[in-house]
């Protein structure tokens, strides 16, 4: 009914604001959620641990390709000793939280959206309702709780697998010292600046590529087509909010 | 209801596995792996400048590890820098007259305290002050240097201090 | 089976007042009056499209009518908070007209689903529940099977199974006969009526088989054009002397029930000119 483009900015306020009351309703869902926990543990599951693999891999290829990346050009500088510091720093700050968000929004976000979606379409969600069960907290709180949980450990596993990855490329095949490559990370990387503060990120990352997800499963159209837009929509905005959010996080955090 | 089981087991095991991570990139790679536990006593340096110095950095004797810088201050009479060291509770046989100095590892790595050993018979005790000091080399001023030494410039070297400080500010502006 | 004639108005457990709906600019009720009495079969009819899932949604307080009073165990469900609205939807068992089994748990998870989620019984006492419940619909066997595995027929069982697993004090059936087999649609005619005179569980009824409804229900309400068009014993209502009960019965095209769905002439559709007569 509201095609003409003056209402495009509108029906796009109104989707944000949608979802700021969903974010509302489903942070009050969450007390009654934790009576299913069980089903909280199963959705770490799917959503974390599942998501292992390909995390593990992306960091070590990611941490691979810095390390040989960062020390080809800091050689040119005669700081290739500098080579895990700054890797080390790029990832905790920037990288780990950011890669593994959008990786995160790929492999988990979209299966969050096909499910809820799928669920909304074959009226499973309101049979649930029928049988007094709240949908908000049997299915969303729980994946928004097992996605903020999941999105930093997974996140620490990625930067934990690509220091390895550079570790192996400088130090086993480039021939970098590793006493040197150790000890320049340790001198300069801080706790709390840039691990801690790393992990808040993720955390953030977590609840907002989360919230995308279940919120365009749970207004999907119950079509075919209406799940298949929901999935790409999830993809699309979980990884604009995600650096949109980062940039702003970095401003304020740091 | 084993495969309820199962899921449990591996959600346990993925959270452990995200801590190990966590725990390990904090404990291994930040300078929490150089920031030792044990028993420390406090000594005091004051410098003129302590450049690029920073909380925590290292403080050395012949390369190797003794404590970290715990402070930096200005101390308000001398409008100097006054920096307070933890040193080891092991490293107690420093004589007294040992000298410290900021050194800096590489050329443009961070920046360390380093402690050149004196001879006295004496021994630092918790809270005294290092006699001898001497600051962060300025990158700047050794470049000011040696533009003024290089040059044709009959001016003596003092002089060169003055005369090379003002444009390096400027530089960086 | 004997029917007994439809109580004086003693005790509805379902009362319907006024009741106006319009849904995307269709007029689905207009001002619908009906009761439904504690402890009877009602069975509703009425064309398709006429709203008769929409009703029990209304019932159920799952679409907010846009007037009107819908009365359940003397709440009034329109204004209930949702607390509440869970309290009172925990003693009402919906079998959905497509079923809407979950279709990540199993047959018996799904039957034991709203065991599961409101009481903590030990895993035997669910066991022994949940079986009993999938005999009665004869679907014990299929215990272990997912929801895919299972023909129409055999989902409509087992969404049964659930919507009884409880034992409610109302029961909502939307056309729980379709899919099913003659020895099936039998069965399944005794179980509701059998939950009925043991338990007294209220039923609605929404079914389109007037064999099967004259012989499960105390009574019926044909709804035609968002009005009761008729209403009576399944008897009074063969007898039928209106040309609504005429036609829906006698399953005539032509009669006050449009067989079509309300659109544009059908030649002028199909791209000819107008006819003018
Ligand atoms: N979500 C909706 N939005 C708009 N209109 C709807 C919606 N759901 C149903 N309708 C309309 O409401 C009317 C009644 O639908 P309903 O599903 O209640 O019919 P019914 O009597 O159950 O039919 P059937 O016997 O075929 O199941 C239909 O004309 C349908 O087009
Ligand atoms: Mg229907």
């Amino acid at each position: 009914m509201s095609a003409r483009p003056t209402s495009r900015l509108g029906d796009a306020l109104a989707q944000v604001g949608a979802c700021g009351l969903f974010l509302l309703q489903v942070l009050g869902a969450v007390p009654k959620s934790l009576r299913h926990f069980r089903e909280t543990i199963r959705q770490i599951w799917f959503v974390g641990a599942m998501s292992l693999v390909i995390i593990m891999t992306c960091g070590l290829f990611v941490g691979a390709v810095l390390g040989l990346q960062l020390y080809d050009v800091l050689s040119r500088f005669g700081a290739s000793a500098m080579s895990g510091t700054v890797v080390a720093l790029a990832l905790y700050r920037e990288l780990g939280p950011v890669v593994t968000a959008l990786l995160f929004a790929g492999r988990a976000g979209t299966s969050i959206t096909a499910e809820i979606g799928l669920m909304r379409a074959t009226d499973q969600l309101a049979a649930m309702e029928m049988m007094a069960v709240d949908p908000l907290a049997y299915v969303a709180a729980p994946r928004f709780i097992a996605g903020v949980v999941a999105l930093p450990l997974l996140a620490c596993v990625f930067n934990a697998m690509a220091i390895l990855g550079a570790h192996a490329v400088c130090v086993s095949w480039l021939g970098l010292d590793g006493g040197t490559f150790w000890s320049n990370m340790t001198a300069s990387v801080d706790v709390w600046t840039d691990v801690v503060n790393g992990v808040w990120k993720s955390v953030a990352f977590g609840a907002v590529c989360t919230l995308i997800a279940t919120f365009n499963g749970y207004t999907t159209a119950p079509t075919s087509e209406g799940v298949a837009y929901a999935t790409t929509r999830t993809v699309v905005f979980s990884s604009i909010a995600t650096l949109a959010l980062d940039f702003v996080m970095t401003a304020f955090l740091t | 209801m084993t495969q309820r089981r199962s899921y449990q087991v591996g959600t346990g095991l993925f959270i452990l596995l995200g801590f190990a991570a966590l725990a390990y990139l904090a404990t291994q790679t930040t300078s929490v792996a150089n920031f030792r536990q044990g028993e420390s006593y406090t000594l005091k340096a004051s410098f003129t400048n302590v450049g690029q110095l920073k909380l925590r950095a290292p403080v050395k004797i012949a390369g190797v590890r003794i404590g970290s810088v715990e402070a930096i201050d200005l101390d308000p009479a001398k409008l100097e820098a006054s920096v307070r060291l933890a040193i080891d509770k092991k490293f107690d046989q420093l004589p007294d007259d040992s000298s410290a100095a900021i050194f800096t590892s590489g050329l443009l790595g961070d920046q360390y305290v380093g402690v050149q050993p004196g001879g006295s018979p004496d021994m630092f005790k918790d809270g005294d002050e290092f006699v001898l000091t001497q600051s962060s080399l300025q990158l700047e001023d050794l470049i000011g240097k040696f533009l003024v030494n290089g040059s044709p410039s009959p001016k003596p070297a003092e002089s060169g201090d003055g005369s090379a400080k003002p444009p390096a500010p400027d530089q960086h502006q | 089976m004997s029917h007994a004639n439809p109580p004086e108005r003693a005790d509805a457990l379902v009362e319907v007042r006024g009741l106006s709906t319009v849904l995307n600019g269709k007029t689905i009720f207009d001002r619908l009056d009906l009761d439904i009495p504690r402890g009877r079969i009602v069975a509703i009819m009425g064309p398709s499209g006429t709203g008769k899932t929409t009703l029990l949604r209304h019932i159920t307080g799952q679409l907010r009518p846009d007037a009107g009073e819908i009365r359940v165990d003397g709440h009034d469900v329109p204004t209930l908070p949702r607390d509440a609205l869970f309290a009172l939807r925990e003693k009402i068992g919906y079998l959905f007209q497509n079923s809407a089994l979950l279709t990540d748990y199993s047959v018996f998870e799904n039957v034991a689903f709203p065991l599961r989620q409101h009481l903590r019984l030990p895993e035997e006492i669910v066991r022994n529940v949940v079986l009993t419940k999938l005999q009665a619909v004869g679907l014990r066997g299929a215990a272990g099977l997912m929801p895919h595995e299972l023909s129409g027929g055999m989902a409509r069982r087992v969404a049964l199974a659930r919507a009884i697993v409880r034992d409610p004090m109302l029961i909502l059936y939307d056309e729980p006969f379709v899919g099913l087999d003659p020895i099936a649609l039998n069965q399944i005619l005794k179980l509701i009526r059998t939950l009925n005179d043991t338990l007294g569980i209220t039923s609605i009824l929404v079914a389109h088989e007037f064999d099967a409804v004259a012989r499960a229900a105390d009574e019926v309400y044909l709804i035609a054009g968002g009005k009761v068009a008729a209403h009576g014993t399944p008897a009074e209502l063969a007898r039928g002397e209106s040309a609504w009960t005429k036609q829906f019965f006698g399953g005539e095209a032509d009669g006050p029930v449009p067989f079509q769905y309300p659109a544009r002439d059908y030649a002028a559709d199909l791209g000819f000119p107008e006819r003018t007569r």
